[in-house]
């Protein structure tokens, strides 16, 4: 009976989003403050019953309840409790449902902390992120319904992917959800603009910790899958250009550029034309991420038991989404005001050329992700784009970036110092050419590893001196307000990022051998001992256990037990050992039997050495945390500046009214 | 000029000439990364004269699998509705590298076998990636008379 309770909650979930998406937005046409007001207690409700939904589903799970088709797709009676709770996202329904629940939590943390923006906006925004939730919920409902009985009821379940069942797995999902979700936010303050017809500063002040949590979050979602991939599924890559990583990526550098455009449009008014434009783009490229990812039209080596026929709803859905924003944009953009000017020389300058870049970027990925389906449309063949194209083409396009980034916070907005920039442009490339030298004596003349490193200091050492020089001219307390930290965080997480990647890249040593007991490999300065592998069990699963031992000059520096699992339907799943450092990792992983009967005798491995590898991930980190942090300042809560636009509000609904 | 115009003159210039470099480099990346992915029939009947490197799709054939008795070197051969080619790779295979898997192998041909430098299988047994579905089934309409003469090989 509780399934189709679910079932009557998602019902009325759609229509109390309906109610939350059509009513606001007459009210704010016609000036009707009841129609407004039904805003926040719709959404409200609306989360109520998403929750309750949601809450049944995992309830299924926990207690077996394999008449329920999703439950019994996704789950058995072996699979530990904390995976089945994961296994609740785990395919294309529930990992919907997972979606429109946290676009309910955005909804409600909108509607309780918007209480002080102008009534009519407010509810313009509710009423666009009520919308969004319509689309969502009428997917859910009418195309993947989580709750969908199986009768009669078998009395065990298939089982979740086993690539699915790791620690990973329970929090990368509803982080990358946050993160794309989010975007929603900035999304709806855009529309909401765009209706009302212009663009006030303190809204995008408003809206700008949003954007930055939103980023934060898709950060940390993008680091830990990239973790994930390593651990569990990449055999030690931890970035494969694969589609599905692309989708993700896309409204990652769209959501970038946005924080800094709105940035840019908060303090000094330019901009605001692109800032609307990119806040339409994030949230469409999150979409066609959910879209590229459940829809399987893309090949990719982490699709997951995806149907196409649902792709046709998300496409609609998407185009009505994108289509719309773009029209109501070409239609409305033109009334938003310019701002201050600026000079060729100033942190605007700086700043719009990173923002090209990141649009470029992104652009880039969209063109080498989609090419398969434009291929494909022009009788092109089967084509894919290799890694090769985006490995060539990113990093040519992030050298600016790089290069402008220690020179952006020193630059005056409107007009910077010449004469600063110059200083600062001798010292930091007398720190990267020093640092470059000395790194060169350290890594044999890998040029990729001596780039890294001068790329990081030149960074580095850009932030350190913009932080020493707040340090010694602003006076104690007002130093580092949280933006100003965030972005030195996120700014130094960049340089973390870019030397871990270049030097994991650069020194990395791996060696694909086959090891009979007893022989040793030398990887690096470490020597690997293949001990033998033998039979091991777990929870649900069984495995051939190696062991190696791991020794440097004669010390013994770790055992490493990798495995091949087999699972109860016989999916096999390689889990790696990993031996993790700040220096390095090493990495071990098991092949197969070379005589396929006997377990005790030679096997293939993968054995790596990694050299700094997990400072790519500390770098994200660190971008996550400045995310974060930079959102928390309390300058985006002033009440004042709030207000003051009420007036103009008020003026605005009473020519509406005539 | 007055600012605004001027502001705007440079970021129409940015623009363009970003577009103009990115487009550039986007070809001439694409060009040289644009995999194809065929059969082993449609590699067979010529297809393939015309690329370097390419991906070959299709089942690995029941038995095929042989491993070298002193390195990693494996050779096994993929299968298609209508043909066959030989396969011969160096290093670890994926977890469900087995008979009848498809796969799908990057890599070059060298006296009619294909040098695989990477090979993929599918983490869900039950899935056939859309595109090696779709090169089969064409392979299969363009080769009605030789259709089973690769299976029963």
């Amino acid at each position: 009976m509780t399934p189709e309770l679910g079932q009557l909650a998602l019902i009325l979930a759609l229509l109390l989003a309906l109610a939350q998406g059509v009513l606001p937005l007459i009210g704010a046409w016609r000036g009707n403050r009841a129609l407004m007001a039904v805003a926040r207690p719709a959404a409200a409700g609306q989360a109520v019953f998403v929750a309750i939904a949601f809450g049944i589903l995992v309830w299924a799970f926990l207690r077996f309840d394999f008449s329920v088709q999703y439950v019994a797709d996704n789950s058995n009676l072996e699979l530990p409790w904390y995976y089945r709770i994961a296994a609740v996202w785990g395919a294309h329904e529930g990992s919907l449902l997972l979606w429109i629940m946290i676009l309910n939590v955005w909804t409600v943390a909108l509607a309780a902390f918007s209480q002080k923006l102008p009534e009519v906006f407010a509810s313009r925004v509710l009423a666009v992120m009520g919308l969004v939730a319509v689309g969502f919920l009428a997917f859910i409902i009418f195309t993947s319904n989580p709750f969908g009985r199986l009768l009669p009821m078998p009395g065990d379940g298939a089982d979740l992917n086993p690539v699915l069942q790791d620690p990973g797995m329970t929090f990368h999902p509803p982080m990358l959800y946050m993160g794309y979700v989010g975007f929603s936010v900035a999304f709806a303050f855009s529309i909401a603009a765009l209706l009302g017809g212009e663009l006030e500063q303190a809204w995008v002040r408003w809206a700008r910790p949003w954007t930055n949590v939103a980023w934060a979050f898709l950060t940390c979602g993008i680091v830990a899958g990239s973790w994930w991939a390593y651990a569990e599924l990449g055999w030690g890559g931890w970035w494969f250009w694969d589609p599905v990583e692309n989708a993700s990526f896309m409204p990652w550098l769209v959501g970038l550029a946005l924080i800094h455009a709105q940035a840019i449009t908060e303090k000094r008014g330019s901009l605001r034309a692109w800032t609307i434009l990119l806040s339409i783009f994030a949230f469409s490229l999150s979409l066609l991420g959910t879209f590229l990812v459940r829809s399987g039209v893309l090949t990719s080596v982490h699709a997951f038991a995806s149907d196409p026929r649902r792709g046709v709803f998300i496409l609609a859905f998407l185009t009505i989404i994108v289509g719309g924003s773009l029209l109501l944009y070409a239609l409305r953009a033109p009334k938003v005001a310019a701002g201050k000017p600026f000079n060729l020389l100033s942190r605007e300058t700086a700043m719009l050329i990173g923002n090209l870049m990141f649009a470029v970027a992104a652009a880039m990925v969209l063109l080498g992700t989609l090419f398969p389906l434009i291929g494909d449309a022009l009788h092109m063949g089967r084509i894919s784009v290799g890694p090769p194209y985006f490995g060539f083409l990113f990093p040519l396009l992030m050298l600016p970036v790089v290069l402008l980034l220690p020179f952006g916070p020193f630059l005056r907005w409107g007009k910077g110092d010449a004469g600063m920039l110059k200083s600062m442009l001798l010292r930091v490339t007398i720190a990267a050419l020093a640092c470059a030298i000395v790194a060169a004596f350290f890594v044999d003349g890998h040029m990729k590893a001596i780039v890294g490193v001068a790329a990081a200091v030149w960074i580095g050492v850009g932030v350190l001196l913009y932080a020493y020089k707040r340090w010694r001219e602003v006076p104690r307390g007002r130093r580092y307000p949280a933006e100003m930290a965030g972005m030195l965080l996120a700014h130094f997480g960049v340089a973390v990022f870019v030397v871990g990647v270049l030097l994991s890249e650069s020194l990395s040593v791996t060696s694909d051998v086959r090891m009979a007991p007893g022989q040793t490999q030398h990887i690096g300065s470490y020597d690997f001992r293949f001990d033998g592998a033998h039979r091991t069990t777990g929870p649900n699963w069984r495995a051939d256990q190696g062991v190696v031992t791991v020794t440097r000059d004669g010390k013994d520096i770790a055992v490493m037990h990798p495995q091949k699992r087999t699972y109860p339907r016989g999916q096999v799943q390689t889990e790696s050992a990993v031996d993790a450092g700040i220096t390095r990792d090493l990495y071990v992983a098991l092949g197969e039997p070379m005589d396929a009967g006997n377990i005790a005798g030679a096997w293939s491995l993968r054995l790596y050495y990694k050299p700094f590898v997990r400072w790519i991930w500390a770098g994200g980190l660190l971008m996550m945390l400045g995310g974060f942090v930079c959102a928390a300042d309390k300058r985006f809560r002033l009440k004042r500046t709030v207000t003051r636009a009420e007036p103009a509000i008020e003026t605005r609904l009473q020519e509406t009214r005539a | 000029m007055n600012p605004t115009r001027k502001r705007r003159l440079t970021i129409v210039v940015l623009v363009a000439v970003a577009a103009a470099v990115a487009a550039g480099l986007g070809v001439y990346a694409l060009q040289n990364n644009m995999n194809y992915l065929l059969t082993p029939s449609q590699v067979q009947s010529g297809q393939a004269a015309s690329y370097t490197t390419f991906r070959l799709g299709g089942m690995v054939k029941a038995g095929s699998i042989q491993r070298s008795s002193d390195s990693l070197k494996v050779t096994f051969t993929v299968v298609d509705a209508g043909g066959a080619m030989p396969v011969e790779y160096t290093g670890i295979l994926p977890d469900l590298f087995r008979d009848n898997q498809s796969v799908i192998a990057t890599g070059h041909m060298s006296n009619a076998r294909f040098i695989a430098t990477e090979v993929l299988a599918k983490h869900d047994e039950t899935y056939m990636p859309k595109e090696l579905k779709d090169a089969m089934a064409k392979a299969h309409a363009e080769k009605p008379g030789i259709e089973k003469a690769g299976n029963r090989e």
